[in-house]
């Protein structure tokens, strides 16, 4: 059945604007887009909002929902109660452009801050052979859907701006990692990730595995991997007299 | 067709960008912060319950040794609590048993990487809950000094697993009666061989020994038995949280029972 919701929606431009309050009919099976779009058809035409597949998959809707980052196609109005107020922001960490739609191009730039896979010399496309096992762990991070909400709720940029120059967010120390993890590539990603891409700076507090829509287990199956594997490389005096005893060579060998 | 990008003209200012400006530490109406709140209350109650059985003597009630003081490596130890009967630290060692070898457990803990977490967010609140302001002004994580360090978690698993096959050695000769005979089953003997169970379960979830069994390799296929491995230890380490804290009160609990039966405070038949 139908009723009136209570909504406050901050509005503004390039940063500056305030939170405004609505009062909105919301229906049986609606999620919070769905209301935000009927503000847009009834109460305020030049409301700003990014969206696109309205089925949590491309990732555009990501805004702050009573606080919590949130895909606004996800969030069931089921889930909340007819007399709560529901405060409906933009991605704290990401400069404003309007209303809820944000500039999200720091994630851009962090993208392409990573080289990209670099097979060995001498295999071409197409000669690549390798076990389903093998490339399984960095499947998982495929998933992604980009929606930025991970690097948005990171304490590390989101309370510290200083550090978006030093830290890549767990977006993108994870694609480190899916990289790193794969058979066929041979770029060294351990040094560039503790030393360029700041995984130090991470410690660790999973608020990225929580909000992440996908359900991936960044901080698990990426983050602490990799802080693993940078351990291996910097700090673990033990593997490092291994590698000079066993003659081990730190260039990674894909083989089939 | 091709596509000019409209230019800017000279004299318009570039639009700021800007964060929005809420003022707020957090818009979040859920009670955040019980979890931090409580994490705290239970982290605190473990140090001070340490601190107390640190110095406790009672730590020896035949067959049973308290784990906060096991091994037991010192001549100050009764008879039948010496780890193997032996005592490698002499008469010269007077304070309390527990402080040789607790380090190793306590560092293991400490370095743990759902510990870091916990007390980052409850000690430290950095941050106390996801998205919820944090109170500091700067922040380098893990890239200094001493936080750093934190990467030395792997020579604490090894010490912990150290410990943890010990407490299932006492867990075992837990299992006899007061004259060394076998197949006398107290509660404490239970209680113990639980604790040892929940130890070792925790120490094997560690994301340290996850990455030494085979998260460091790429190739998988080319190593079955240490995937195999992997494979078990991820599913265990699904549940490190929930090991940790399962195995920090079994630890506790079996602490205090035995001190309790040491004391005398517990006496019934077959405890």
């Amino acid at each position: 059945m139908g009723y009136k919701a209570k909504f406050r929606v901050w509005r503004g431009e390039a940063g500056e604007g305030a939170l405004e309050d609505f009062v909105v009919e919301v229906n049986e099976g609606e999620v919070v887009l769905d209301v935000i779009h009927r503000l847009q058809a009834t109460q305020a035409p030049d409301l700003a909002v990014r969206w696109n597949c309205k089925a949590g998959k491309c990732g555009s809707c990501s805004m702050e929902i009573n606080g919590k980052p949130r895909l606004g196609c996800m969030a069931r109005m089921s889930t909340f109660t007819e007399e709560e107020t529901i405060t409906v922001t933009p991605m704290r960490t990401f400069p404003v452009i309007k209303d809820l739609v944000t500039d999200v191009s720091f994630n851009y730039e962090k993208a392409r801050e990573i080289p990209s896979f670099t097979p060995p010399k001498g295999v071409a496309p197409g000669e690549y052979r390798m076990q389903q096992v093998d490339v399984e762990r960095s499947q998982e991070f495929r998933k992604c859907i980009e929606c930025f909400m991970c690097n948005n709720v990171c304490h590390v940029i989101r309370d510290h701006e200083e550090n978006k120059q030093a830290f890549a967010g767990p977006r993108f120390l994870m694609r480190i990692a899916e990289l790193d993890m794969h058979p066929y590539d041979v770029e060294d990603r351990q040094n560039s990730a503790q030393d360029e891409h700041g995984l130090g700076y991470c410690n660790i507090t999973k608020c990225c595995t929580e909000v992440c829509p996908e359900h991936i287990k960044i901080t698990d199956n990426a983050l602490i991997p990799m802080k693993e594997r940078v351990v291996d490389r910097r700090y673990d005096p033990l593997v490092w007299l291994g590698n000079k005893i066993f003659r081990r060579t730190k260039e990674k060998t894909p083989k089939a | 067709m091709t596509q000019t990008a409209a230019e800017r003209p000279v004299n318009e200012p570039t639009p700021r960008r800007q964060r929005a400006d809420i003022k707020a530490r957090t818009l979040r109406t859920d009670r955040w912060w019980l979890n931090p709140a409580l994490t705290f209350a239970a982290l605190m109650s473990f140090l001070v319950y340490g601190f107390w059985a640190i110095f406790d003597q009672s730590y020896f009630a035949d067959p049973y040794i308290a784990p906060f003081s096991a091994p037991c490596l010192a001549t100050s130890c009764p008879e039948g609590a010496r780890f193997l009967g032996l005592a490698p630290f002499g008469d010269w060692y007077t304070l309390p048993p527990g402080l040789l070898i607790l380090g190793l457990p306590a560092g293991f803990r400490l370095t743990c990487y759902y510990y870091r977490k916990s007390y980052y967010r409850s000690f430290w609140l950095s941050p106390p809950a996801c998205g919820v302001g944090e109170p500091h002004k700067k922040y380098s994580g893990e890239t200094r000094f001493p936080l750093i360090m934190q990467n030395v978690h792997r020579y604490f698993f090894y010490g912990a697993i150290l410990i943890g096959l010990i407490l299932t050695y006492d867990a075992v000769l837990a299992f006899r009666d007061k004259d060394g005979n076998w197949g006398h089953v107290g509660l404490g003997a239970i209680i113990l061989l639980v604790n040892a169970i929940l130890i070792m379960a925790y120490t094997i979830s560690c994301h340290s020994c996850r990455h030494i069994t085979a998260g460091r390799l790429n190739h998988f296929s080319r190593h079955p038995l240490r995937y195999k491995m992997w494979t078990f230890v991820s599913k265990l380490n699904a549940k490190h949280q929930q090991l940790a804290w399962v195995s920090m009160f079994s630890v506790m609990i079996a602490d205090l029972y035995v001190r309790l039966v040491a004391k005398g405070i517990i006496a019934f038949p077959f405890a």
